[in-house]
Parts: C-alpha cells; structure tokens; sequence
C-alpha cells in the first residue's frame, strides 16, 4: 500500500493556498490540517567550530570610497585545502561584501543575500539595498543565530557607499557589529590593524594609495599568516559603481628565511 | 448559457447539469473587461505589450504597472484584477526563488508555468475561495532553449504561444497577430508591432486614456526581462500612432 | 433586499465577472467623511474632514500617523482602518528594525494590497470596508496612495475619497499643475479649498472638524496643532464658495453622508454606481 501513499495524512494541498475543511480558522487557531507532532527534540547539536575556513579580510575607507580585499585560499585545518574561494563579492551597484571564516556559511548567506537583491530587482521601483541596511540585516541574521546557540561562523566586511557617502561596516559570528574607516578581521585585526592606523593617522588618503595599502597588508599577512595565500581579491567601491580586480598574485620572496631562527 | 440563475453557478465546487463549472467561466469574463495584453514570441526573444487603461487624471503617470519581474529572466504581463493578478506574480517569484535556492539555476519556464498552472487551478476546486480573476502571460528567453511564452487562464488551463492576446480586444488583436510571420521577426520589429496592435485596437471612445507599456527579454538584453528603453519605446509608439493615423485618413478617403 | 442572487458572498462571481461583495465594500468608504491627499515637490500633506458622532461626543479622529515618514487618513471602517494601521506599523517597524532604514512609501503599500486581497477571496472572510490615503516622504521624494477595499492601490499626484468627495476631485484635477510648483502653504490651501467642496453650504471649516498632517524632507510627519491649523484656515477664509456642489455630489453618483448614521442602513439598498474597477 505504500505506493497510495498515506491517505489519512495527504501532504497539504498547497504552501498557504486553500485546504479542503481548513477555511473556518479563528485567529490565534492556525495549522489545523498539517497535524503537528513531530516530537519534542531533547539534544541537538550546534556547530562549535568551523570546518572550511578562510582567513582575514581587509577594509579601508578612504575619501571617494572604500577597498576590501581578502585571500582565496580555504583551509582545512591547517591543510591549505582549496586555492579558489572567491569571497569579495558584489552584492549591487553601492555594496561589495568580504567574509572570512567559515566558507560554506558565507555561500549559505551569499545565495540568501543573491536572492534578497533579486527580490528587490523584481519589485522593480529603482530602489537599492544600501550598505547600511545590509550591514544592519547581516547583524540581525548573525545575532539572532547565535542567540540560537547555532552561529554562522563569519566574520562580515561590509563596504559601500550611503547616501553618497564611503560606508564601511563589520559583524562577527556573535553579532557584534560595528563600523570603523578600517577594518581587519581574523589574523589581519592584529596585524594589520596597526599598519592601517598609521597610514590613516598621516592624513586623508586617495584611492591609489589606498589601494597600495591594502595590498602592503596582504603582502604583510602573506609573510605572517600561515593561513594565508598569495592570491587575493581587491573589490572597490565609489559611487560609480563596485569593481572587483582579477585576483591578484603576490610575488614572495624566502630567501631571508633562512636566518631566522626558531628557538 | 442557458444555466444561468438556476443555481448551479453559485460554487465554484459545483458543476451544472450540463457538466460545467460557472463560477470559472465567469472569473474568465473579469479577463474580458480588461486592457488588451499582448504577447509575442520571435526568432530572438519575447515581447509583451499592455494597454494599461487609466480612470483618472490624479493617478501619476506609470503607476500601477501590468508587467512584472518575476525572475532576472521571466516576465509577466497580466489581465484581469490586478490585486488578484499581484498575488499570482508572488506565487511566482516565490516559485522562482525555491527552484533557485533549491537547484542553484534561474527557473526553467515549462517547470514555473507548470507550477503556477496548478496554483492558479486549485482555487477552482473548492467553495470556500473563487477563482482568480486573471490570466497571465509568462515569457523568458535563454541561450540554450531560446523563446518561450505560456498563457495560464483563471481555469489553471496553459499552453505555450507564438503569439497571444488577451483581455478586451482580444480577438482583435488575434486577428492582427495572425498575420505576422512571428517565428521569423526579431524583437525590436515585435515591439513595433506590439504597440501597433495596442493602438490599434485600444477603444477610444470607451476608455479615453491608457498608457503602453512595452518589456521584452531576449537574446539583446542577455536573457533579462527588462522593460523597453524609453527610446526604443517612443519610436515604436510614434510609428503606432502614424500608422493609426494612416487607417483613419484612408478611411475618411473611402467615404 | 438582495440586489441580485450573486452578491452574498465574496467567493461569488457574477455572470458579468463582477465581485458584487467587493463592489459593497468599495461602497463603505463613501460613508466616511471626506478625506485629500495632495504633494508637490517636496510635501505630501492629508486634510481630513472630521465628525463628531453627536454633539457630547469628540471629533473621530481621522489622521493615523504609522511611522515618521508615513501617516494614513481614513475613510470608512474606523476599526477596519485601526487593523490596516497596525499593520502598516509593525511593518515600518520591523522594517527599521532589520534594515536600519526607514520603510519605502511603494513598497509597503504593496504589502497592505496583497494583505486586502487574501480577504476579497475566502468565504471566511470579508474585504475591508475602509479606504485609506497614505501620505509619505522617502528617497524617491513625497508620495500620496489611494488604497481601496477591492485590494486595489493606485500612486497619485492628489486624490480625495470619502462622502461627496467627487467635487473635491473636480477641484482637484482642475489645478492639478499647479501643486508640483507651489509652495507649502499654497499647498494647504488647495488641498482646503478641496475639502470645503464637499460640504454642504451651511457647514464651513473650523479647527475642530478639520485635520492636517504634513511629511516631507527632514520634516517627520506631524499632525498640525490648533494655532497652526488655524493660521491654514486663515488662508481660505471669506473666499467665495463654488456654488451648486452640494447638488451636484449625489448626481454624479457620490453617496452623500448620511446626516445621522443611525438611519444610515434602513432606507439604503445597495446602489452601485460603477462597475468595479479592474484596472
């Protein structure tokens, strides 16, 4: 008989369409047809700990706009496992997003935020998704995951350009959001933090220097970070629009090692 | 319809003696007293023309709008009850956004109208709700299956077009598609002849005011459903209302 | 009593493929009292006409104002209206909540046609018998929608619904070109020289049955006070009246305001006057 399948339960007709006997609901009275017992679950299981990780992101603002950039390796473990995991991504026209951490995480959210821009293309009224509302909603998803005791593992960059303005936004995996003219997550928010500082100290800086900064500190990270990789991505954005380099390769150079010394 | 008022035609569960289900066939004439919807399957893609009738002057130009975006690569124009017609587009675009999630690839048309078809059909089966007051035309365009364009009616019946109409003058508009060689056109002659059709069987003197709206999604806009550049929109109305303007002189001539 | 065998239920078409129910409800908002809603470039602004149910009680208030940039001015079921605005609210809420912005004017609006919609379609169910003006300001500037009990919405440069407002349309349509250019003030007395059509000759404008709301650019939404309001009436006042409209408001088809609501259902069979709108 299992090919009849089960005729006393038949699957719902339709996802919030009409049901043959459901339509003398009250309020407050809803799921009358779909019996619900799945039963109550005692243990579950949470993600402690990421799996496919990628390393430091990099975030700059600077006059016109801002620069993100970030590695394509993803790790497992400390096995440098896969060499093309692009993950500065566009999301429209005023918003470039980076994430490090937990690589199938940040493809979970990126089809979710793919579609979200989808959505809004469809409504069709040319309004834009602005970095500020991202970054807000990427702070509510990841809070609220975490508030779960079931986080999406990433830390988040968010950069684009608010109401004319360069914007630049960070979330982690707890929730914790906020924003700063530089950011650096994971490995990088030690070490080239401070780098980033400095040069921010000295004065404003233009795109070209910007842009040469960035790309110290990957150099810098590179060196430091057994995490990391010599190919990056470099994403920009202005309010001309979001540009994201071909990645880029790092030209290293070991011929020091020898010298030093681990003790 | 010799059944009317004799109670059969009360419930959309309930079939007349006769074998037929009224409530459906009377949803369809709420299509009827639309504005004419075009559409018209070419070589290289789809192109959807609506005559968007407009009741008063105080509603701003290009509000309410009969195309929609249902995907990057879908578009709908609808007929009938707008209101109705919007919780069709969600249907839709919800659709759409499952088979992405689920499969990672834009929705295939033949699976999306299949989809919407069956929605649009299980509101003719039960009492507690009516049918939908609308059909709709569906159209995409891809490298790969190129062309395609379904036209679902409240009854949930579909069926794939080269061309189609629907709504006031549909049978008009019929007459004026019928004569085109569609398999061979391109969209930018389609989207002449889409808003040549449009003003030509627009009714002047019983709806005054409407506005055209033109979208097409072919093989020029890369497979994305886009409305059609403002440009190319006003030639293609100027050469309508020339050509309208032709038919009435030839036929002041005649008497 | 029943007009015809296909307009008791919702669920009904008619032979003609009219929705009888819906066409009622669109019917409920000419009962409520007169409502505008009129921009120009930068303000949207909502003039309701108010009313007092009797002479111990307060002027209903007409006015909702849903969020910063957004207020609703109502005609019809005040308690149907109450339902919508909470809606409206929660949505704006949630949608600052989750996006740090505040919610686009179009946007929402689709929200509460697809919510009225649900409701013209389910046996359980009946359309809302309130119609709403929704005045906004957001990045695509100022906006004013209609919204109807068909479920249907419509974006315009002003509109007026309620009892008798079909002079106040007139008024409107009449000097439509004028509102994008003119300033605020001007704006306000347009949108009262609107209002003042609809009432019968012996009523005019005071501060207590009128009510104005004004949005617009880093102007968040407010409900005027008395000495302002009074200062708008100040601009139309001792200006000579269009005459005859009072007359001319049942011949056109608009349902005058029943003067005292509690006869309002005995002498009333359905009358309808238009073929529902599809478009």
């Amino acid at each position: 008989m299992a090919f009849m399948g089960d005729i006393m339960n038949p699957a719902p007709l339709w996802n919030n369409g009409p049901s043959p006997g459901a339509f003398f609901n009250f309020p407050g009275n809803t799921s009358v047809v779909t019996s619900s017992n799945h039963s109550v679950q005692e243990f579950r299981a949470h993600s402690q700990s990421p799996i496919t990780t990628t390393t430091t992101v990099i975030g700059l603002k600077y006059d016109k706009g801002v620069v993100i950039a970030a590695d394509t390796l993803g790790s497992y473990g400390s096995l440098a496992r896969f060499r093309d995991c692009p993950r500065v991504m566009k999301v429209n026209d005023l918003i470039l997003l980076g994430s490090g951490g937990d690589y199938a995480d940040f493809q979970y959210l990126k089809d979710i935020i793919e579609q979200k821009i989808i959505d809004e293309q469809c409504i069709g009224d040319g309004l834009q998704l602005k970095p500020r509302s991202l970054h807000c909603w990427l702070t509510r998803v990841l809070y609220n995951k975490r508030s779960k005791m079931d986080p999406l593992w990433n830390n988040y960059v968010v950069a684009g350009i608010q109401d004319g303005e360069p914007f630049l936004g960070t979330v982690d995996k707890l929730g914790t959001a906020y924003e700063d003219s530089i950011i650096a997550t994971g490995l990088g928010a030690h070490m080239a933090t401070p780098l980033l500082r400095n040069a921010l100290q000295a004065g404003n800086i233009d795109e070209q220097s910007a842009k040469a900064l960035v790309r110290k500190c990957m150099e810098v990270l590179f060196y430091r970070d057994a995490r990391s990789f010599p190919r990056y991505q470099l994403g920009v954005v202005t309010a001309d629009g979001v540009t994201i380099d071909d990645v880029a390769e790092i030209k290293h150079d070991w011929s020091l090692a020898h010298m030093i010394k681990m003790l | 319809m010799s059944s009317i008022g004799t109670g059969y035609d009360l419930s959309a569960s309930q079939f007349s003696p006769d074998g037929r289900v009224f409530q459906v066939e009377y949803a369809a004439k709420a299509v009827e007293n639309s504005g004419t919807v075009i559409g018209l399957r070419g070589k290289d893609g789809v192109v959807f023309a609506v005559e968007k009738l407009v009741t008063s002057k105080l509603y701003e130009p290009g509000a309410n709008k009969r195309i929609f975006h249902v995907d990057e690569h879908v578009g709908m124009a609808v007929a009938g009850l707008i209101s109705d017609a919007r919780q069709i587009v969600e249907t839709a675009r919800s659709e759409a956004s499952n088979y992405r999630s689920q499969y990672g690839i834009p929705v295939p048309l033949k699976y999306l109208n299949e989809r919407v078809s069956m929605y649009m059909h299980a509101y003719t089966l039960y009492s507690a709700v009516r049918p939908y007051g609308c059909s709709v035309v569906m159209g995409t365009w891809s490298e790969y299956d190129g062309p395609q364009m379904y036209m679902l009616d409240p009854s949930g019946v579909s069926f794939s077009y080269f061309g189609c109409a629907v709504g006031k003058a549909k049978q008009a508009a019929k007459t004026e598609i019928e004569k085109l060689k569609l398999a061979d056109m391109s969209v930018k002659d389609l989207v002449k002849e889409a808003a040549r059709i449009i003003y030509l069987v627009h009714d002047e003197l019983k709806d005054k005011q409407f506005e055209l709206e033109l979208s097409w999604v072919c093989a020029a806009s890369r497979g994305r459903h886009e409305a059609v550049s403002r440009a190319v929109a006003a030639e293609a109305e100027g050469l309508a209302r020339q050509a309208l303007a032709d038919i009435e002189d030839s036929d002041e001539g005649d008497m | 009593m029943f007009r015809n065998q296909y307009d008791s239920d919702v669920t009904v078409w008619s032979p003609q493929g009219r929705l009888h129910q819906v066409e009622y409800a669109m019917e409920a908002v000419k009962l409520g009292s007169a409502t505008i809603g009129l921009k120009n470039k930068q303000f949207a602004i909502l003039i309701a006409l108010k009313r007092a149910v009797s002479e111990l009680s307060a002027y209903q208030k007409k006015i909702i104002p849903i969020d910063e940039h957004i207020g609703i001015s109502i005609s019809g079921l005040t308690a149907d209206a109450r339902m919508l605005s909470r809606f409206m609210r929660t949505e704006c809420l949630n949608h600052r909540y989750s996006h740090d912005a505040p919610m686009p004017v179009g946007r929402l609006i689709t929200l509460v046609g697809n919510k009225m919609q649900i409701c013209t379609q389910r046996y359980d169910k009946r359309p809302l018998g309130v119609g709403l003006l929704v005045a906004g300001y957001d990045d695509q500037g100022p906006h004013i929608y209609q919204t109807c009990p068909s479920a249907n919405y419509f974006d315009c440069r002003a509109m007026a619904i309620g009892a008798r407002s079909q002079s106040a349309r007139t008024y409107l349509e009449k000097h439509l070109t004028k509102f994008v250019d003119c300033d605020l003030q001007e704006l306000v007395a347009h949108g009262l020289r609107a209002l003042r059509d609809t009432l019968p000759n012996e009523v005019d404008l005071n501060t207590k049955n009128v009510s104005i709301a004004i949005v617009g650019p880093k102007t968040p939404l407010r409900i005027v006070d008395e000495t302002e309001l009074s200062r708008f009436l100040a601009l139309v006042e001792g200006e000579e009246r269009r005459g005859g409209h009072g007359a001319s408001a049942s011949a056109t088809g608009d349902s005058g305001p029943p003067v005292d609501r509690d006869d309002a259902g005995d002498d009333r069979d359905p009358q309808v006057a238009v073929a529902m709108e599809t478009e």
